[in-house]
């Protein structure tokens, strides 16, 4: 198996005939997946990429049966658009889009508390590169081609970061299960315990890697929920070792603010809860590999 | 994106919290005419900077006559004020507020913030104001008071009355410092604010509540929406190459050390710049280039490190993911026929059709260090400075 997607997964863009949207699920459609549709308001009736387009995405729901969505709209816009992907029933939708206000953010979450645990829909993102569960599926903006399939789940906030510590596994002829982004943003949809919680559940992965950085309490969260509550292995690497206090790193949620929220503050707290800490970014693939072989350092 | 504190102070008045009269200079013989504008017999000559800690750092004067608000305002304008928030750098004062002066009974401190974990809006108050809310929580942990309050439904009056009783405030002020409090939420919510604090808020003697010193900080993000507030940033309060940086649409950081990198993505800008520090150097900047690293973007990125004078050593450090590596090689190709770079270049190169951009740069004319992984990167550009220090 694998988390959130696979090669049945049905799945429809969320503005999908701009520029980017557009560009990207032909990525994507090469890759293998199944996209059944899009939407863009106004251009229902539509054919586009050879699949049809929908109004609304409860329309798109009820025509190809979808479960899965993607966001390609401009940040103005995307908390409306995932609000109505939640509504319309779609299980899994991954946000890309950057530069959602932290207020929208919040709103997104409380009005999906309307749904019970079991309809509640996964956000994931935004601000991020999206899930890929290798040889199956990509709902996301990732360079399939680096992942190899595999048994690590990974969980990220950055995209090229996460693109790296792929690459290096794939040069161990180590293999990813799931890779999911969960976003730069302070407020973002689902957590790094989350997702720790559905590969825990998932036969396919046997080790976990979470590629955490600077600010905000997740990283640490999540490692207190693992000392609890998982069975599997987990390694972590946090960047932000050089992040003056107070400034944001490109990412608006990378700012330390609170203790706890520093690079070496998390890797001290990850450690005493039992995760295997890379000890740079360099080595993320060989601290996997040691891992599997059954070798903590 | 931060604003001044009289800005804020305008911002928050017109929510309905209390301020000392005051006004703006921006020369000796104007300060004088505030002073005089305002009245009363004390005052006090603040500066204006973006940045806390101004009182230890000397910003922050104590006036008893008109000659000698002037003479304040003479001795702060113009002037690099270092505190312990702006960095050794400093930050210069381009201009002054005057405000009466008032008689405290009363320090408190009151702060919102978002609180990441419940993600709800967190109002922290404390009876101890005047000192940071980190000295606080070291010193009086007892005395902070902290309320989330669900944005879906704001924040109620009992919530606010609760704080204010916590604080200990008299019986029957609590009413109108209960409107502080919500005036301080509505002003967060509705301006789209990431931070508003008030230290110290203060009961003065006549018994008035007045935000002696506050700060705000708002959402980047949503400065779309939010005109009235874009509008007050203070460009010169930031650092030169900042906002070159923020003007062309580049993520970046200025900081102190000596190795200018060039990294697309910030989860691996920071990774590179870990690699640099572990290898025994230090980041000149953090710099994310955006996960597409285009030619012109490079083109910009190279244009803003060859400008900062601290940089000996350059480094960049590009994946390729959905563009290729032989495209990107082009860029930097394109982007150093324009800008002419005289120090050490290390460059690394991975992902999509790595071996074909190696293949461009080094048939290319352009000088560099060629490296492999993260690590192989930052030992070569700390390696490359080490080398300079000896010639």
């Amino acid at each position: 198996m694998s988390i959130l997607i696979d090669k049945k997964t049905k799945i429809v863009v969320q503005g999908f005939t701009g520029k980017f949207g557009s560009f990207h699920a032909e990525e994507m459609i090469k890759y293998g997946t199944n996209i059944v549709g899009g939407v863009t308001p106004g251009k229902g009736g539509q054919t586009h990429l050879g699949l049809p387009v929908f109004n609304t995405v409860k329309d798109a729901v009820k025509k190809t049966g979808a479960t899965a969505s993607i966001l390609f709209v401009p940040p103005e816009f995307a908390a409306d658009s995932a609000m109505e992907a939640a509504d319309a029933g779609i299980k899994t939708c991954v946000a890309i889009t950057d530069g959602i206000p932290s207020h929208d953010m919040i709103k997104i979450k409380r009005y999906m508390r309307r749904y019970s645990k079991k309809d509640k829909m996964t956000l994931v993102g935004p601000n991020c590169a999206g899930i890929i569960s290798p040889g199956k599926a990509l709902l996301g903006i990732m360079p399939g081609h680096i992942y190899m399939q595999g048994k690590v789940g990974v969980i990220g906030r950055s995209g090229t970061l996460g693109y790296e510590a792929a690459q290096q596994m794939k040069n161990l002829n180590i293999g990813v299960s799931t890779s999911v982004g969960i976003g730069g943003d302070p407020i973002n949809g689902c957590s790094f315990r989350d997702i720790l919680e559905k590969f825990e559940q998932d036969d396919q992965t046997k080790v976990i890697l979470m590629i955490g950085e600077i600010g905000g309490p997740q990283e640490v969260e999540a490692g207190k929920f693992a000392k609890e509550n998982m069975s599997k292995p987990i390694v972590a690497y946090i960047a932000g070792l050089t992040a003056p206090k107070g400034r944001v790193m490109g990412h608006a949620g990378a700012i330390v603010s609170a203790y706890g929220e520093s690079a070496v503050e998390k890797v001290e707290l990850l450690k005493e809860c039992g995760v295997t800490i890379s000890k740079n970014p360099s080595v993320m693939g060989e601290t996997i590999k040691l891992v599997l072989n059954g070798k903590k350092n | 994106m931060d604003i001044h504190e009289y800005q804020a102070k305008k911002i928050l008045s017109s929510f309905g919290i209390g301020i000392p009269r005051g006004g703006i200079a921006y020369s000796p013989e104007n300060a004088e005419y505030k002073a005089r504008e305002i009245g009363g017999s004390k005052w006090v000559v603040k500066a204006q900077i973006h940045s806390g800690a101004r009182g230890k750092a000397g910003g922050i004067i104590i006036c008893n006559s008109k000659l000698e608000v002037a003479q304040a305002a003479d001795k702060l304008l113009g002037k690099k004020l270092v505190t312990k928030q702006t960095g050794p750098q400093g930050k210069i004062v381009h201009r002054v507020y005057i405000e009466e002066a008032t008689d405290i009974k009363k320090e408190l401190y009151l702060g919102l913030v978002f609180d990441r974990s419940s993600e709800c809006i967190m109002v922290v108050a404390s009876t101890e104001g005047g000192m940071s809310v980190e000295e606080i929580s070291k010193k009086k942990p007892e005395s902070i008071i902290r309320s989330k309050i669900e944005v879906a439904v704001g924040m109620q009056k009992f919530q606010a009355r609760e704080i204010a009783f916590g604080l200990g405030i008299d019986p029957k002020l609590i009413s109108r410092t209960a409107e502080v409090i919500i005036g301080c939420y509505r002003a967060f919510s509705e301006l789209d604010a990431t931070m508003v604090e008030i230290n110290p808020l203060v009961i003065s003697k006549n018994e008035q509540i007045l935000a002696l010193d506050c700060k705000m900080s708002f959402d980047n993000n949503a400065l779309f929406r939010r005109n009235q507030v874009s509008e007050l940033r203070d460009k010169a309060q930031e650092n030169s190459n900042e906002v070159y940086a923020s003007d062309r649409g580049l993520n970046y950081v200025n900081l102190e050390g000596n190795i200018g990198n060039i990294i697309n993505g910030a989860g691996l800008a920071m990774a590179s710049m870990d690699m640099i520090k572990l290898a025994g150097g230090e980041p000149a900047n953090f710099l994310d280039v955006g996960g597409g690293a285009t030619p012109e973007k490079m083109v910009k990125a190279f244009k803003l490190i060859s400008q900062d004078e601290k940089v000996k050593v350059i480094l960049v450090n590009i994946f390729a993911g959905i563009n290729r590596c032989d495209w990107v090689a082009e860029g930097i190709i394109q982007a150093l026929q324009k800008i002419e770079i005289n120090m050490p270049l290390v460059i690394r190169l991975a992902g999509t059709n790595v071996e074909k951009g190696n293949k461009i740069l080094k048939e290319s004319k352009i000088n560099y260090i060629e490296a492999s992984t993260l690590e192989d990167a930052a030992n070569k550009a700390v390696k490359a400075l080490k080398e300079l220090g000896k010639n």
